[in-house]
């Protein structure tokens, strides 16, 4: 077990390197590095101005010493500065954290609390009526983009009955607002992008609470179970959905980084000033640093997730052995 | 129950298919035909799904946009697919170094978000049909990839495969003529799902206007329109976005009835 971690920590390495190199090669490669990215719609920038604006950048030099320079700074926890207005990549992204945290958290909440019932729902009633539902409504959920709910929500709810604000998250003005004012209006402005996160998690995480639940309730031990009288509460609750939800914890290893990556169509649909929308903006304006300083976290949280989700499995369940 | 669901799925994406087909003959207008007369007019007996901002019919544009989102969809899934075929035979078959940088390669490509990949190389080709096709299939080639490479492994230790190299078969014989057209199956349900995949991340992209471009209609460009008019004209996102709906669901369903058909053990 040991060595199988220590194994895969020392895996991870050359695939994040990997991984920087190429987000790296991609963001240069792309025409036009920063410099004229900012200056591009201000005529009067001279020659000399733009060549020292890429000096600044360090866009002069070749593409190794560029991303060496990088890395040597990138290893010591050094974002750099985004290129846009000078400001320190990691306060940029702080900024941007809570808000997508706070919604994917909630989503991620809202699917467990909902999906875990259904799934158990729909297995141990296999081909009932609401079985038939939930396998249907799993497929919609599936096929459904989710900015185009989204849209409906917001002309239903938001323009339709004025119930709930359509877009930002908060009001324009709150000055007048009590604290609780205040809290109930960003609260306001958060179900939507809540609601429609959780929608298309929510199809997958019953469909896969009801396979596993399925898988389980064939298993001997569940015979035995009923065989000596158990009721079947205890049956369900106890023995199976135990061993059903352990494979559930791959599924929140493997959420980790999109908890904090944001999504950055609901973001633009809901105008939310998350993640998704400062990665967006920085692919586009080829901040080098800004882009680099979301990206390569997200890929090593998504590693990490990866292997925590392993690790634990085999933690919980005995039989799994990992090499 | 599932055959039924499969069945359904079938029509679904026959329906879209022959509408879409059929698109010139069916549209009632010219999909880009403007007429300032009728400027957002909601569903009537003339525009049965209403008109857009500059008076065009939706339901013309609908149905001249699904010819452009099957068309990524298909053009997509055929590029991933292919890739992940080549790939996937050679980490499978040959195994070894080459076997762990093809799988190395798939892990870090699965460790950066897409939607990065697909924005930052949209920013390198410039927005158009046949770059959304190629973005997305440089995107989705590890799914198909991992799957031939797990048939592989299970396939080359077959009497067969060994039968065929004791008789001095090629290497590239042996992976063409005889563990390929075995391993395909799963290949098959993946890639019908993945055109349903394709036909949302183009949706996605065009409706952050980095996909098909206007005036060219997609589903997303429709959508994407919808946006700036949801005030005043929900038929502009409601049916553009039912087609996408209708036919995802499609391909969805039909590749869990691939599945149910040629894997029996996986039926419940």
């Amino acid at each position: 077990m040991l060595i199988y971690i220590i194994k895969r920590m020392l895996l991870m390495v050359p695939i994040l390197l990997g991984i920087t190199v190429l987000s790296f090669g991609i963001m240069r490669l792309a025409p036009g590095g920063p410099a004229e990215a900012q200056m591009e719609f201000s005529a009067k920038a001279s020659a000399e101005a733009r060549e020292r604006l890429r000096k600044l950048y360090g866009a002069d030099q070749p593409f190794y010493k560029q991303y060496a320079t990088w890395l040597k700074k990138f290893v010591t926890l050094d974002f750099g500065e985004a290129f846009a207005d000078g400001r320190k990549v990691k306060d940029k992204i702080l900024e941007r954290l809570p808000i997508t945290l706070t919604i994917n958290l909630l989503s991620l909440g809202l699917v467990l609390l909902i999906a875990i019932p259904i799934g158990i729902m729909s297995a141990t009633r296999q081909y009932s009526l609401i079985d038939r539902f939930t396998t249907m409504f799993v497929f919609v959920g599936f096929s459904t983009p989710s900015f185009w709910l989204a849209l409906l929500l917001i002309y239903m709810l938001g323009v339709q009955w004025g119930v709930l604000p359509i877009s930002g998250i908060q009001s324009l003005d709150t000055t007048g607002l009590t604290l609780w004012g205040r809290l109930s209006d960003w609260a306001e402005h958060l179900i939507l992008p809540v609601f429609v996160s959780a929608f298309g998690g929510l199809a997958g995480f019953s469909r896969y609470v009801r396979n596993n639940m399925l898988e389980v309730l064939r298993q001997d031990y569940i015979r035995t179970a009923r065989a000596k009288g158990l009721p079947e509460k205890k049956v369900i609750y106890k023995h199976a959905l135990r061993n059903a939800l352990m494979p559930v914890i791959t599924i929140l290893g493997l959420s980790l980084p999109g908890i904090i990556g944001g999504s950055v169509i609901l973001e633009t649909v809901f105008g939310i000033p998350g993640m998704g929308q400062l990665l967006y903006q920085a692919v586009f304006s080829r901040d080098y640093n800004l882009a680099m300083g979301i990206l390569v976290p997200a890929a090593f949280l998504t590693m990490l997730g990866n292997f925590l989700a392993d690790i634990a499995y085999a933690f919980t369940d005995p039989r799994v052995r990992l090499r | 129950m599932k055959n039924r669901l499969a069945v359904i799925g079938g029509i679904l994406v026959l329906l879209v298919f022959v509408l879409s087909i059929f698109a010139p003959f069916i549209a009632p207008y010219n999909p880009s035909n403007i007429d300032i007369k009728y400027i957002l007019v909601g569903p009537s007996f003339s525009h049965p799904l209403g008109t857009d901002d500059l008076g065009r019919d939706v339901l013309s544009r609908m149905l001249w946009g699904g010819r452009i989102s099957l068309e990524v969809g298909f053009v997509a899934v055929g590029i991933a697919t292919i890739l992940g075929i080549f790939l996937g035979s050679i980490a499978g078959y040959y195994g070894g170094w080459i076997d762990s940088l093809i799988m190395r390669a798939v892990d870090i490509m699965l460790s950066i978000p897409t939607i990065f990949l697909v924005l930052a190389v949209i920013a390198i080709l410039e927005p158009s049909i046949i770059n959304i096709m190629i973005v997305i299939g440089l995107t989705s080639w590890m799914e198909p990839a991992r799957l031939i490479r797990a048939e592989f492994i299970s396939l080359k230790e077959r009497e067969f495969v060994i039968a065929a190299r004791a008789i001095g078969a090629t290497d590239v014989r042996i992976i063409m003529k005889h563990v390929l057209p075995n391993g395909l199956s799963p290949i098959l349900v993946s890639a019908t799902m993945g055109i349903g995949g394709a036909i949302l991340i183009e949706s996605a992209l065009s409706f952050l206007g980095l996909g098909v471009q206007p005036p060219t209609p997609s589903w997303g460009s429709l959508l994407s329109s919808g946006k700036d008019n949801i005030e005043i004209a929900w038929w502009l996102s409601a049916f553009p976005g039912l087609a996408i709906l209708i036919t995802v669901l499609g391909y969805n369903l039909l590749g869990e009835g691939i599945r149910d058909a040629l894997d029996p053990r996986q039926r419940e």
